[in-house]
């Protein structure tokens, strides 16, 4: 099934990436042989195949339902980034991150 | 003893030095970092030095030898591939969306390493995210292989490859997904193990494709692999997959006789598209087990063909999932402009990743997006078993499976960039263990003259059967004791002008 600069519109919104009209195009030849490469998968037969997602069929490990770690907010806070809009503050205020305002 | 004559050693002999005090590890570091100096402007294999953390794990690891419990890479240098968390370290996976991150806290790897008393020379070059196979999707710039300084050195742990082959380091760490630690071991001629999956823990390794990613080791030799798999496997509570088993000596079964081993060879990769003068180096070094007493077995892997339609689903899908948390939020890139919080999310994450991640999140978008699903993502987990499948196959006929790491010698810097199916089909033999999860190894097998009179590396690629990373080893060791490929190093005295 063919790309449309429609689709392309579509997947870069879900993923959160901005992309400009020249670029669409672009983008829209290289991932068309991409899925092209991608279609050979349809020729095969998987009828009842299990899919597999991991190669040691584990079932999940659980952990014991204790605290295990310790506050680090400090430390993780030194690699917030600029506010932008060309402040140099960091996005940070009182332990919290700083992002533009989603309610009025 | 001459400096170049120096970088040479085996991790035994550079460890022997130093337990026995004829060179101290600072003084080890000290070349290292030296030769870095001097060489790694043309190559960029290193992207974070810091000598002052550097030195000091040297001195930390001469105290610890003079009261005479070392272990067996205490002070020995070690490059660490930039895809590892390692605290007051610069941790950019190649990019720029990470350009001014320190990680707050250690892998689980270099956590192991420390204990080990290793020191860490610095962080190594890679394609962004771990995504390519030529180094070139790196923020921070292509590497040279220092074979050839107008090649690639093969990707995505390019950065650790050269400095291996170069002698930048003493051994290096790699992760491999679709062949990231193989592909550039056999473009650059050096020894890569990637374990089983699970084998070595993923905590702090940043994650590209959770159910495929396996850190490994690049090392000169087998024997070399071996005492770095001592120190990188074992279980690790932190990593949902780490499996619980039990420590292993990875140099255990080195010395055993290769008598009555069988070999499988899969016709599949020797068919089309497999260049002619590899082809015959593999043939060569089949050659060289047959007279070490091997049995060759021809074998059928049928759905290899398949692996790369599969990874290019799987590997993506997991990926955007993985590469969402780069939002501008709360570390990482955030764009300088921007209106509102949907803008900041999109500016942020256009300017912070390079093309080919961009490539590869909105792939992994569009097949697990509404409606594909079960075309694409489902599909594929169904033909990754039968992939697997293959292999169980195949194990019942053969010990190991033996064939080429990459279907070519290293290829020029700037030929595939603009053509990502072509950059895809350097995987082609690698990219199938990944799928099963099984060990995979590249090893020194000899040289091909290019058509411009290059003499490149080929990589002989090792297979095994889950957990049989011992026995791989003894089979390249073996090898190793008959042939030389793996201790011929690369001229770094370039003529004038190539830079």
């Amino acid at each position: 099934m063919a790309l449309s600069i429609e689709d392309i519109k579509k997947v870069a919104h879900l993923a959160r990436i901005e992309i400009s009209d020249t670029d669409v195009n672009a983008t829209l030849i290289k991932l068309t042989g991409i899925l092209g490469l991608i279609e050979q998968m349809q020729a095969v037969d998987t009828t009842g195949i299990v899919p597999m997602s991991h190669s040691q069929e584990l079932s999940q490990r659980l952990r014991d339902d204790v605290v295990t770690k310790t506050n680090q907010r400090d430390e993780f806070q030194k690699n917030a980034p600029l506010l932008g809009n060309h402040s140099t503050q960091q996005a940070i205020a009182d332990g919290l991150y700083l992002v533009p305002k989603v309610i009025e | 003893m001459s400096n170049s004559h120096l970088t040479n050693l085996s991790l035994k002999q550079f460890g022997d030095l130093l337990q026995s005090k004829k060179i101290s590890s600072v003084e080890l570091t000290q070349m290292f970092l030296h030769r870095i100096q001097q060489y790694n402007p043309s190559i960029n294999a290193y992207i974070a030095l810091d000598e002052g953390k550097t030195l000091a794990q040297a001195k930390a690891a001469d105290a610890r030898i003079a009261a005479g419990n070392a272990a067996p890479l205490t002070g020995i240098p070690i490059a660490q591939k930039d895809i590892f968390c390692a605290k007051g370290w610069q941790t950019t996976c190649g990019s720029k969306m990470l350009a001014n991150f320190i990680a707050p806290y250690d892998a689980h790897v270099i956590t192991l390493f420390d204990a080990a008393g290793a020191v860490n020379l610095g962080k190594t070059n890679m394609d962004e995210f771990a995504m390519g196979s030529s180094n070139e999707t790196s923020y921070f710039g292509g590497v040279k292989n220092p074979w050839s300084f107008d090649r690639v050195p093969g990707g995505s742990s390019g950065g650790s490859a050269a400095a291996v082959a170069a002698r930048l380091c003493a051994a290096a760490t790699g992760t491999d997904t679709g062949g990231s630690i193989r592909q550039p071991a056999s473009l650059c001629g050096f020894t890569g193990l990637k374990p089983t999956y699970g084998v070595v823990s993923r905590f702090g390794m940043i994650a590209f494709a959770s159910s495929l990613d396996q850190a490994g080791p690049m090392a000169k030799s087998a024997e070399d692999c071996a005492l770095m798999m001592n120190v990188m496997a074992g279980f690790d509570e932190r990593d949902s997959t780490s499996l619980n088993r039990e420590k292993e000596d990875y140099s255990s079964a080195l010395h055993q006789p290769l008598r009555g081993l069988r070999i499988g060879l899969p016709k599949e990769f020797f068919a089309e598209g497999l260049d002619a003068d590899v082809g015959k180096v593999i043939e060569n070094a089949i050659a060289e087990y047959k007279k070490l007493g091997a049995e060759i077995i021809e074998i059928s892997l049928p759905n290899t063909g398949l692996s790369i339609p599969v990874y290019y689903v799987l590997a993506p899908a997991e990926a955007s999932s993985n590469l969402s948390r780069y939002d501008g939020v709360r570390y990482g890139h955030r764009a300088a402009e921007y209106t509102d919080l949907m803008d900041m999310y999109c500016k942020s994450r256009a300017e912070g990743f390079g093309a080919e991640v961009k490539r590869r999140i909105l792939i992994g978008t569009y097949v697990l997006s509404a409606g594909y699903y079960d075309a694409y993502y489902l599909k594929a987990q169904q033909i990754r078993r039968l992939i697997a499948q293959d292999f169980v196959e195949a194990f019942k006929q053969c010990d190991v499976i033996m064939g080429p790491a990459a279907p070519s010698t290293a290829f020029k810097a700037g030929e595939k960039v603009d053509d990502p199916v072509a950059m895809y089909l350097q995987d082609i033999y690698t990219i199938s263990t990944n799928l099963a999860g099984l060990p995979g190894m590249s090893v020194p097998a000899g040289f091909s003259q290019s058509v411009d009179g290059k003499t490149l590396p080929v990589g002989l690629q090792i297979i095994g059967n889950y957990f049989d990373e011992a026995r791989m080893l003894n089979v390249a060791h073996q090898y190793q004791q008959v042939t030389d490929w793996h201790t011929q190093a690369p001229n770094l005295n370039m003529p004038e002008g190539i830079t």
